[in-house]
């Protein structure tokens, strides 16, 4: 057993309205850069999970995820366990 | 008189007022804390507005996962009423007893003041004292209140008639078809963003009479009729065969 580092990142679903990234993506451009599109604004969590391996590890993430960190109606999530991301 | 359990959490700011409507429509009204796992023979369960957890991850995310929830689902698949409202209506969502998700309203500021709903549905434990398309006057204050629904459900919420009530005159936070607040497929599990308890008495309105338009959520299921009752005999535990 040992601590894993995994990562989450949560974000909005593609298909849905992100005002928060649309509200970033205006102030972006009233800066100036008009390069920027398609802002989105998602969350990103740190967590260490105690597990045997890296797969233990990353399929308890993904139960947390499930359960709690991702509401699978409105937000999709990726996971990085000790620097290897995973869909 | 129906027993009717308000839910506390922590972070629930709606518990007094939501208590006082029940009472003044006749309900025999109590708090349960939501460390308790005892509805104590309720009838009805309020789930009541505010900020539980502090909306922290997502509005209610962490409410649903609260002592007492085990025995509201209980109490709703067992057919026995619930309304959600506001915050309430968020924790339903995130529990899985209503189908969709609340996300920030899509103009991003929260928004308290007064919004105008029609009610749609009837045939629900808490608008049955209404008429059909009636329009309210009831006062939102949310943060969250855009609700989102895969395209297939919307339509399946449309083509069985659950969505209950609909914003008309404008839609406040972008909420998918208008909707403020839908039912589940039993029928017996409500969820509202607006909050009727602030519309109890006349005076409460902005100077049309209509300050008591929300009154009426909590008379109806006062009111309701025998058939429900019926339904309730058939819960689990004992916990309604006293009605």
């Amino acid at each position: 057993m040992r601590a894993f580092r995994v990562e989450v990142r949560v974000m909005p679903r593609g298909t849905l309205l992100d005002p928060q990234g649309q509200a970033v993506e205006h102030a972006l451009h009233a800066l100036g850069f008009d390069d920027v599109a398609r802002v989105r604004m998602g969350k990103h969590m740190v967590l260490d999970v105690n597990a045997g391996s890296r797969d233990e590890a990353l399929a308890r993430a993904r139960a947390m995820c499930d359960r709690l960190l991702a509401n699978p109606v409105t937000e999709d999530y990726d996971l990085v366990v000790d620097g290897d991301a995973f869909r | 008189m129906k027993r009717v359990a308000v839910i506390v959490f922590p972070g629930s700011n709606c518990d007094a007022e939501t208590l006082a409507a029940a009472r003044a429509a006749g309900s025999d009204a109590y708090f349960v804390w939501h460390h308790d796992t005892d509805l104590r023979q309720a009838d009805v369960v309020i789930l009541p507005g505010g900020f539980s957890y502090g909306d922290y991850l997502r509005s209610g995310a962490i409410a649903r996962f609260s002592s007492v929830m085990a025995a509201v689902s209980a109490h709703a698949r067992a057919g026995g009423p619930v309304l959600g409202i506001c915050n309430g209506f968020q924790i339903l969502c995130e529990a899985g007893l209503l189908p969709g998700g609340l996300m920030r309203n899509a103009r991003l500021r929260f928004l308290s003041r007064p919004a105008w709903v029609r009610v749609d549905q009837i045939d629900t434990p808490f608008t049955c004292l209404y008429e059909k398309g009636e329009v309210l006057e009831i006062p939102i204050a949310h943060g969250d209140g855009r609700y989102v629904v895969d395209p297939r459900t919307a339509a399946e919420l449309e083509a069985t008639g659950r969505v209950v009530w609909r914003y008309v005159r404008d839609n406040p936070n972008g909420s998918t078809n208008d909707i403020a607040g839908i039912v589940n497929a039993g029928r017996n599990v409500v969820g509202i963003m607006p909050h009727p308890e602030r519309r109890m008495r006349a005076v409460l309105g902005a100077g049309n009479g209509d300050g008591d338009d929300g009154a009426r959520v909590f008379h109806s299921m006062e009111a309701r009729h025998a058939t429900q009752h019926a339904v309730d005999v058939r819960a689990v535990d004992d916990r309604h065969l006293r009605v």
